[in-house]
C-alpha cells in the first residue's frame, strides 16, 4: 500500500512534468492533450515501478517500455528530464533541427527505447523483445503503452492474437483510455468498448483503472506479476488532464498556443485559475 | 547443399540467428526440431513477424524471415520500411516464389514490384540469386552484414556451375560485343538458354547473372559500356522500378550513353498458369527472348 509520502511525491513529480509539457505546446505546437492524459501512469512507471535507471538504460536486463502512441512524446522527455535522463534546457529545443526533440520519440534521446508514430507498430516489436527475454531465461519485463484511438489499427489485435499464443508473461499492454482519437470521441466514430471484454477475449488478464490514481497504479501493475500470458492495463484518463480550459475537449489534439496562452495554462496548471485563451490555436493535422 | 540446410547449420552456428515465419513452412519445415525456440511461427501475420523481427533484432538477434513475397513484400511494407528500415536492424527477408516463381497462384501472388519497393527503403540490401546453387554461394555473405537485407529466394536446380560470389558484385558470365543482356533470379535459366540459341545463330552475345541489385555493381556496367554494342535487361518484374529502372539511373548520373532495350512486365499483371507455359505466354521463353533480341540488336 502507498504511503501518503510517496502519494505526494508522485504527485509533485507529475505536476512538474506537466510543466515541462505545457511550454512545447507553443512555436510549433504539439500533441498536448494525449501528453496530459499520459502524464501520471508514465510517471508512475518511471518513477516507481521500472526497473530502469540513468546507470542501466543500456542494459540488457532493464525492463522495457515502448511508448507505441508516440505523440504523447513530451510526457516522455518531461519525466527524462525531472530524472536527469537529459537535460531540462533541452526541451527548449523542441522543434529545433539542432537537436532530436521532436512530435515523436527517437532513440537519439537516452531513455527511448524506439522509435514511433506509426500507430501500430510498436505491440509487435515488444513481442520480439519479450520473445528474446523468454529465450534468454531473463527477469526482466516489457511494457507497451497504446493509445485508445490506436486500437483502431488492425495491427494491434493481430500482435494480440500472438502474444496470447506465445504466452508472454513478461508483456503487459497499458492503454492510454483518454476516450478520444485525433478528431472526436472514440465511441463516437468507432467504439471501443466493451474493452476488458474484448481483452479478456483474447486471453489476456485485464484490469481497468483510474490512470490518474497512483494508489490504483500501484496495485494494478502489483498484479501483472506471476500471470500466464500477456496482461492489459486499462487506464481511463482525461485527455488535457490538469488544464481544465482543454480537458476532454475534441478540438484540443493538436495545440499550438501564443505565448500569452502558454503563461496563462501555466497559471490554471499550478494555481488553479481557468486559462483565458482568445486566439484560434487550433491546427488541424 | 540446400537452402534450409544452410540456414540450419548457420542458426546452430551462430545463436544470433533466429529462424521466423508468418506459417509458410515450405522452406524450412525441418527446424523447428533442430532449432527449438529459436524457430518462431507467427502464423499468417506478415506484418506482427515483421515488428517481432525488429524486437528481437533491438536484443542482437539476427531474425530470418519466411513468408510469400507478395505478403512479405506488401501486407508487412509499412513494418519493414518502419520498424526494421529506420533503425536499420540487421532483419533478413527470405522472399517465397518472387515474380514468376508464384505461376498459378494469379495476380494476389505476384510480387512483381518487390525489387522496386524494397530498394526504395534507405539501407535496405537487394539480392536475387539464379538458383539453389547461387543462393547457397550467396546467403553467408548476405547474413553476415549488420544490415538489413531482403533476398528473391530460388530453390530451382542449378543450370550452370556458378563463379565464386563476391559481395556487391555482378556474376560476368559471358562477354559479347553485340549485345549484353542483363538478368536477375529466375529469368537467367531463360536467358543462358537464349545465349545458347543466339551464339548458334553467329551472334556474340554478353551475360551478365546480377546477383546483387542494392547494391549495385555499377563497375561492371561502366566497364561492359565501352565493349558492348547495347544492354537487354530481361527480369520478371513490373519495368517501373526493377533492374531497368536501376540500369537507367546509372547511366544517366554517370552521363554514359548506350543503347538500352528491356524485356519486363509492362503496367500489367502476367497470365496466371503453370511456369512452363507462363513464360511461353508472355513472350520470357528462349525462343520468344532470342527473336526479341534479334529484334533489339537489328535497330
Amino acid at each position: 500500500m502507498m504511503n501518503e509520502e510517496k502519494l505526494v511525491q508522485l504527485q509533485q513529480f507529475a505536476k512538474r512534468v506537466r510543466n515541462h509539457i505545457v511550454p512545447m505546446a507553443s512555436d510549433g505546437g504539439c500533441f498536448l492533450g494525449a501528453s496530459l492524459s499520459a502524464v501520471d501512469l508514465l510517471t508512475y512507471l518511471y518513477v516507481d515501478h521500472l526497473n530502469l535507471h540513468k546507470g542501466n538504460l543500456k542494459d540488457e536486463n532493464r525492463d522495457y517500455l515502448f511508448l507505441s502512441k508516440g505523440h504523447d512524446v513530451p510526457a516522455l522527455y518531461g519525466i527524462f528530464a525531472e530524472l536527469g535522463w537529459i537535460e531540462a534546457d533541452r526541451l527548449k529545443n523542441h522543434l529545433s533541427t539542432e537537436d532530436h526533440i521532436y512530435w515523436h520519440p527517437n532513440r537519439n534521446i537516452p531513455g527511448v527505447e524506439f522509435h514511433s508514430g506509426s500507430l501500430g507498430q510498436l505491440p509487435s516489436v515488444s513481442i520480439g523483445v519479450a520473445m528474446d527475454i523468454i529465450i534468454r531465461g531473463g527477469e526482466n519485463r516489457v511494457y507497451c503503452v497504446m493509445g485508445d484511438g490506436e486500437l483502431n489499427e488492425g495491427s494491434c489485435w493481430e500482435a494480440f492474437l500472438v502474444a496470447n499464443a506465445y504466452k508472454l508473461d513478461n508483456l503487459t499492454f497499458i492503454i492510454d483510455r483518454n476516450n478520444f482519437q485525433a478528431n472526436m470521441a472514440t465511441e463516437d466514430l468507432i467504439p471501443l468498448e466493451s474493452l476488458v471484454e474484448k481483452f479478456e477475449s483474447f486471453g489476456m488478464m485485464t484490469q481497468r483503472i483510474d490512470g490518474h490514481d497512483f494508489m490504483a497504479l500501484e496495485k494494478a501493475f502489483s498484479n501483472i506479476k506471476g500471470q500466464t500470458g500477456a496482461q492489459v492495463i486499462i487506464c481511463d484518463t482525461v485527455r488535457g488532464k490538469g488544464l481544465p480550459s482543454i480537458e476532454a475537449r475534441a478540438d484540443r489534439w493538436f495545440c499550438n498556443f501564443s505565448q500569452p496562452e502558454i503563461q496563462e495554462l501555466l497559471v490554471e496548471l499550478n494555481e488553479g485559475f481557468g486559462a483565458n485563451l482568445v486566439a484560434e490555436t487550433l491546427v488541424v493535422r | 547443399m540446400t537452402y534450409e540446410k544452410l540456414l540450419e547449420k548457420t542458426a546452430l552456428e551462430d545463436d544470433r540467428f533466429i529462424v521466423m515465419t508468418a506459417e509458410n513452412r515450405a522452406l524450412v519445415r525441418n527446424l523447428p526440431t533442430s532449432l527449438g525456440n529459436r524457430f518462431i511461427d507467427t502464423g499468417i501475420t506478415e506484418q506482427t513477424m515483421l515488428g517481432a523481427a525488429a524486437g528481437l533484432a533491438l536484443r542482437g538477434r539476427k531474425p530470418v524471415v519466411h513468408a510469400l513475397s507478395a505478403f512479405l513484400t506488401m501486407r508487412a511494407f509499412e513494418f519493414t520500411r518502419t520498424s526494421v528500415g529506420i533503425a536499420n536492424l540487421p532483419v533478413k527477408l527470405s522472399s517465397f516464389i518472387p515474380g514468376v516463381l508464384s505461376d498459378g497462384n494469379g495476380p494476389t501472388h505476384q510480387a512483381i514490384e518487390d525489387i522496386s519497393i524494397m530498394r526504395g527503403i534507405p539501407g535496405m540490401e537487394v539480392f536475387a540469386p539464379a538458383d539453389e546453387e547461387d543462393l547457397v554461394e550467396m546467403l553467408p555473405q548476405i547474413w553476415a552484414t549488420e544490415n538489413p537485407s531482403y533476398v528473391r529466394i530460388n530453390t530451382r536446380p542449378a543450370i550452370m556451375k556458378h563463379k565464386p560470389y563476391v559481395f556487391g558484385k555482378a556474376e560476368h558470365i559471358f562477354e559479347g560485343k553485340d549485345c549484353t543482356i542483363l538478368t536477375y533470379g529466375f529469368m537467367l535459366e531463360e536467358s543462358v538458354k537464349a545465349h545458347q540459341l543466339l551464339s548458334d545463330l553467329g551472334y556474340q552475345v554478353g551475360l551478365v547473372n546480377l546477383r546483387n541489385l542494392k547494391p549495385f555493381d555499377g563497375d561492371l556496367i561502366s566497364k561492359l559500356a565501352t565493349q558492348t554494342s547495347c544492354f537487354i535487361t530481361i527480369e520478371d518484374h513490373f519495368l517501373t522500378g526493377g533492374l531497368f529502372s536501376i540500369l537507367a539511373e546509372y547511366l544517366v548520373k554517370n552521363q554514359i550513353l548506350i543503347p538500352t532495350h528491356s524485356i519486363a512486365f509492362e503496367d500489367r499483371w502476367f497470365k496466371p498458369g503453370r511456369l512452363s507455359e507462363v513464360l511461353i505466354h508472355e513472350g520470357l521463353d528462349a525462343k520468344s527472348l532470342v527473336e526479341k533480341i534479334q529484334k533489339f540488336i537489328q535497330k
